[in-house]
């Protein structure tokens, strides 16, 4: 794969973007779908508007992270902020009420439907 | 540390507002054996591509100071998702299969449903980390056999599972990892394991 160099590699960066910390929140999952609760206000930190804004639609950890150039673990700082002001809604894996309580056949037919009909 | 690029601008499409469940699906394999084409061709996004920096306290000692090292260790990966219907999405992730990328697979590999071994068989022994630490996991996983043109060798899959040492219940299919009908066969391929997997766990009370 042809990799182009993106200035996020840079550790002073992710320092600024995460106020310094290294401890993510592991309750986001790669593919945990965020949703924004709010629009962003004046004088919030870039990367939390940018997050705002990607997630009026709801979108999972690792495309925002993607989206951002930023590693997934600094995304996951950004995230447990945004959700901690109550900016962002979390939908995790398995908890959404489409699958909770299906026992796992009924989850992997309807996966299997979904694959058959792409 | 390295650098999260993705080849082409982004167009994003958005997933529909109802979508409330993503799903995990892995495709491991040695270098250049076709992870992301077959990511590529079965995704409704062009792949795009990410990476997690994990910090490993307690890899040896600072000799001057006496002060433990902390390393930091950037891998990136890719991926594509299809989505299954307005509520669920299915991510597929192209992880590398060497054994230096062992804590990105222990994150990739927690929740997913089940993993697709990739096989070029001119280098199969790239594969065999991948297999023993999706044993190791329990993670339920189908071997896909991409076979390249240069493949004038042609092993059946019989003779690849032997060299593999995989049991009789690992499912194996042949590949093309170009052709997004293939791609789809080995995805349905691997679902139909998990689905068999998981009545038959049902059927024990
Ligand atoms: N002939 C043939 N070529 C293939 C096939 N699958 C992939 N290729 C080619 O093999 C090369 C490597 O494929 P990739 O999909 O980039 O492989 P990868 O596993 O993602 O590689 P790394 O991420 O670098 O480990 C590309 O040039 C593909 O076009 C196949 O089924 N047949
Ligand atoms: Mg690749």
């Amino acid at each position: 794969m042809i990799r182009k160099p993106v200035d996020v590699g840079d550790p002073d960066r992710l320092y600024m973007v995460t106020g310094g910390r290294s401890e993510a929140d592991d309750s986001f999952d790669l593919v945990t779908l965020v949703v924004s609760e709010s629009e962003p206000t004046q004088g919030m930190q870039s990367e939390h508007v940018r997050i705002l804004e990607l997630c009026r639609h709801p979108t999972a950890v690792v495309e925002i992270s993607a989206e951002l150039a930023l590693p997934v673990t600094v995304v996951r700082i950004l995230l447990g902020d945004l959700h901690d002001m109550g900016k962002v809604s979390a939908r995790h894996p398995r908890a959404a009420a489409s699958v909770a309580g299906l026992p796992e056949t009924a989850l992997l037919q309807e996966v299997l439907h979904g694959l058959r009909n792409l | 540390m390295g650098s999260v690029t993705s080849e082409l601008p982004l167009q994003r499409t958005p997933l529909a507002d109802a979508a409330e469940t993503g799903l995990k699906i892995v495709v491991v394999g040695g270098f250049g054996v076709g992870k992301t084409t077959l990511v590529r061709s079965v995704s409704e996004i062009r792949p795009l591509n990410t990476e997690e920096v994990m910090t490993q306290a307690g890899r040896g000692v600072d000799e001057t100071t006496g002060v433990e090292q902390k390393t930091t260790t950037t891998v990136a990966f890719d991926f594509g998702r299809i989505s299954l219907n307005q509520h669920m999405v299915l991510y597929l992730f192209g992880a590398p299969g060497q054994e230096r990328f062992w804590f990105l697979w222990d994150r990739l590999f927690s929740g997913t449903l089940g993993a697709v071994v990739l096989v070029d068989t001119r280098r199969m022994e790239d594969s065999w980390y991948a297999i023993d630490r999706l044993e190791h996991h329990r993670t339920p996983f189908v071997v896909a056999v991409n076979r390249f043109d240069g493949d004038d060798r042609r092993f059946s899959l019989e003779e690849i599972r032997q060299s593999l040492a995989l049991g009789e219940h690992v499912p194996m299919i042949d590949c093309d990892a170009r052709l997004r009908s293939s791609c789809k066969e080995v995805l349905i391929c691997l679902v139909d394991h998990l689905y068999a997997l998981a009545l038959s766990q049902e059927g024990t009370p």
